[in-house]
């Protein structure tokens, strides 16, 4: 395994800046998440480090070595895609020792068949390796997609958006499946995603990338807890912060704050009697495990999770009170963390 | 505005069965969630309410009226599908009144309607801008104006939400119930993501192979799953399933798995086979250092307010939903402790859920 380090990246396709003075370490053995929206530049900055593209500025390493002009195949990487691409007509078995076919690999057929046992166990499919690749389901198809990465045993593992397009459960279950192989084989990682709950649950670490630009790195924590502005705070979260203007609050809020989130945990719902805030409740929605509550304070719409149980209806008034919220400058900066 | 009553609905194409005697009444006014995996007959079950499918038995009826041989023009109902067609050589005002200018209604009163249809769906300001510049949300905006201006009976949706990305999913369901809550006309919808159902349905139709399971409010098919299959499709993570050998009898107030008594609410019925299910939503379980059913943490997943926690005990894997605040090491040895009152016990053969205490005062049926 190996480490990876980008050092101010920038590259440009035609008038778009799809990455942008981008630097980045990933130590050897990490599981490292980039999470953004389509176009961020999650997609160019994978194969910025695979080869597939050059940067215009800035130079990518592998291991201490700079490896910015070499070509794909001497960077002993491997890429998952979001489409599986299998060899519809061979095996589960065949598609997994193809890669480790490609001449110059010369691996003798009792060692081939060793490690694409082994990487069958570890994704369990091994009762599948006989079936063809047609014949398995779309997870099956996925793992082998995967397993063909694994077997190679290459440095670093490149994977794009790799669960995208299965169904929820097969992807939460594959979630916790790809996290416990990475640690087992202490693989290095970069992983991209645009959904949250794939950055939180398996990231060691999550970079919030934005327009080409790395905005934000930390373990999940760091970035949930203690996000450096406003659009990293959205990104994290279910439901999703609550922003409001701070004019509306008429506590204490630090000096130059303009919006302030408000999370779940930062929003006690109380009684009305007594309150310094005073909202409605519009409408409760239940998700089974908790409850949304849709409050209305002074025109402005506030999600935040219930117990289940606790009876609270639409049209009833709650008091509310904040408990140390993210304070944000004009700008989205957050401001007011030493505080903290 | 109208009441819909399926009765006794069955579809077969040749051999296979879509849809197997469904029977259900859906309010005048109310959010109806046809939920099930793919094949489960949701759609077809649509598709022969709006007319587009001929039921091989049973019947439609629409306000009392029987519709079941009626064509799909003749019901006044507005089907909203997954992929927005909209005219791309039009703009959002011609997108949004066309269903009215082809019934001819007076231009005046198309542009009042249209100019309605878009203050619903605070899509006002795009009213003259050409259909193919607009974002996904807006174009689904625009879809649901072409059927809101008509202002029929019903709306059918067959998973208008399906071809967008998580966030936007999120801000639709949102806008798709404040609408509903404003128009308050009666709808079917129809998905295969339980998050959907639950967010925005007064009752939810839980189907699986032509066959309905459950019908009920979302907190209610949640808590009181009628089959192990509801309960493994309701709820993410899905409830626990820890399998057990043994005697189940009326009046139980506990079940012994691995050597270990659990409290369960107590049993009003004779279990009748040997094989059964113990079933616990994961924020119903806790971590005790006490607890005599042991495991190991398998890992923590963070989710921000909570994490998810999976742990490897003898009879598999249970899932607990915690605060992220608690400490969970993989490979570390836990006691697993069960919210008692809230546990569903299950026949393992046929899957239904078995009578208890937990049913008392909830309207189960």
């Amino acid at each position: 395994m190996a480490e990876v380090a980008l050092r101010q990246v920038s590259k440009r396709f035609g008038e778009i800046e799809a990455v942008r003075e981008l630097s980045l370490a990933i130590a050897s053995g990490e599981f490292v998440v980039l999470l953004g929206p389509t176009g961020a530049g999650k997609t160019t900055t994978l194969r910025l480090i695979a080869g597939l593209e050059r940067p215009d500025h800035g130079s990518v390493s592998i291991d201490g070595r700079d490896v910015t002009k070499e070509p794909p195949a001497a960077r002993d990487i491997a890429f998952v895609f979001q489409q599986y691409s299998l060899y519809p007509h061979l095996t589960a078995y065949e598609n997994l020792a193809f890669p480790l076919r490609a001449p110059g690999r010369r691996l003798s057929e009792a060692e081939i068949q060793k490690r694409v046992q082994d990487v069958a166990e570890l994704l369990r499919i091994s009762h599948k390796l006989g079936n063809r690749a047609t014949r398995l389901s779309g997870g099956e198809m996925q793992r082998v997609a995967i397993g063909r990465a694994l077997v190679r045993r290459p440095a670093i593992y490149l994977m794009d958006e790799p669960l995208s397009s299965l169904d929820a459960k097969l992807r939460a279950e594959l979630r916790l499946e790809l996290k416990r192989i990475q640690a087992n084989l202490g693989a290095t990682v970069l992983y991209v995603t645009h959904d949250q709950t794939e950055a939180m649950t398996m990231a060691a670490r999550i970079g919030v990338i934005r327009d080409g630009r790395l905005v934000q790195l930390g373990t999940p924590r760091e970035i949930y807890e203690s996000p450096c502005d406003l659009y990293v705070a959205t990104r994290l979260g279910s439901p999703r912060i609550n922003i409001l203007s701070a004019e509306l609050i008429p506590e204490a809020t630090p000096r130059g704050a303009a919006t302030i989130g408000v999370r779940t945990e930062h929003l006690k719902v109380t009684k009305p009697t007594g309150a310094d805030l005073v909202g409605r409740v519009r409408r409760v929605e239940h998700l089974g495990d908790q409850n949304h509550v849709h409050i209305e304070y002074r025109g402005q719409a506030l999600v935040t999770l219930a117990d289940p149980h606790r009876p609270l209806s639409a049209g009833e008034d709650v008091g509310l009170s904040l408990v140390n919220p993210l304070y944000f400058d004009s700008a989205g900066r957050r401001i007011g963390v030493a505080a903290e | 505005m109208a009441q819909i009553r399926v009765d006794k609905l069955r579809k077969a194409f040749s051999d296979f069965v879509a849809v197997k005697d469904s029977s259900f009444t859906i309010e005048d006014g109310s959010f109806f969630v046809m939920l099930g995996p793919s094949g489960c007959g949701k759609t077809t079950t649509l598709r022969m309410i709006a007319g587009l499918e001929l039921p091989s038995e049973g019947r439609i009826l629409i306000d009392g009226d029987d519709v079941t041989l009626k064509r799909a023009a003749e019901r006044d109902i507005a089907f909203v599908f997954q992929l927005f067609a909209l005219y791309p050589h039009m703009n959002v005002a011609d997108n949004i009144g066309f269903p009215l200018k082809c019934q001819r209604v007076a231009r005046a009163e198309v542009r009042a309607q249209v100019r309605e249809a878009a203050r619903l769906l605070r899509i006002e300001h795009l009213l003259s801008s050409i259909v193919s510049g607009l974002s996904g949300g807006d174009r689904q905006r625009v879809a649901l104006g072409r059927a809101i201006v008509r202002r029929p009976k019903a709306f059918l949706m067959d998973e208008p939400l399906g071809a967008l990305d998580a966030e936007l999913r999120r801000v639709m369901i949102e806008e798709l119930r404040d609408l509903h809550d404003r128009i308050g006309a009666t709808t079917i919808y129809v998905t295969h993501d339980q998050i959907e159902a639950m967010s925005m349905a007064d009752r939810i139709a839980v189907m699986n192979h032509g066959v309905v399971e459950q019908i009920g409010a979302p907190q209610e098919v949640y808590d009181l799953p009628a089959s192990l299959f509801v309960a493994d499709f309701v709820g993410s993570p899905p409830m626990n399933f820890i399998p057990f050998e043994g005697a189940v009898r009326r009046g139980d107030k506990a079940v012994r798995i691995g050597g270990v008594n659990v409290d369960v609410p107590e049993v009003h019925e004779e279990g009748q086979a040997q094989s059964f299910v113990l079933g616990v939503r994961p924020e119903n379980v806790a971590l005790a250092d006490d607890a005599p059913i042991r495991g190991r943490v398998f890992g923590a997943e963070y989710l921000g307010t909570t994490q998810i926690v999976t742990v490897d005990i003898a009879q598999g894997q249970i899932k607990a939903r915690l605060p992220s605040t608690m400490p969970a090491r993989p490979g570390e040895t836990v006691g697993l402790a069960f919210k008692s009152p809230s546990l569903v016990l299950f026949e393992a053969a046929s899957g239904r859920a078995m009578r208890s205490a937990l049913h008392e005062g909830r309207g189960h049926g």
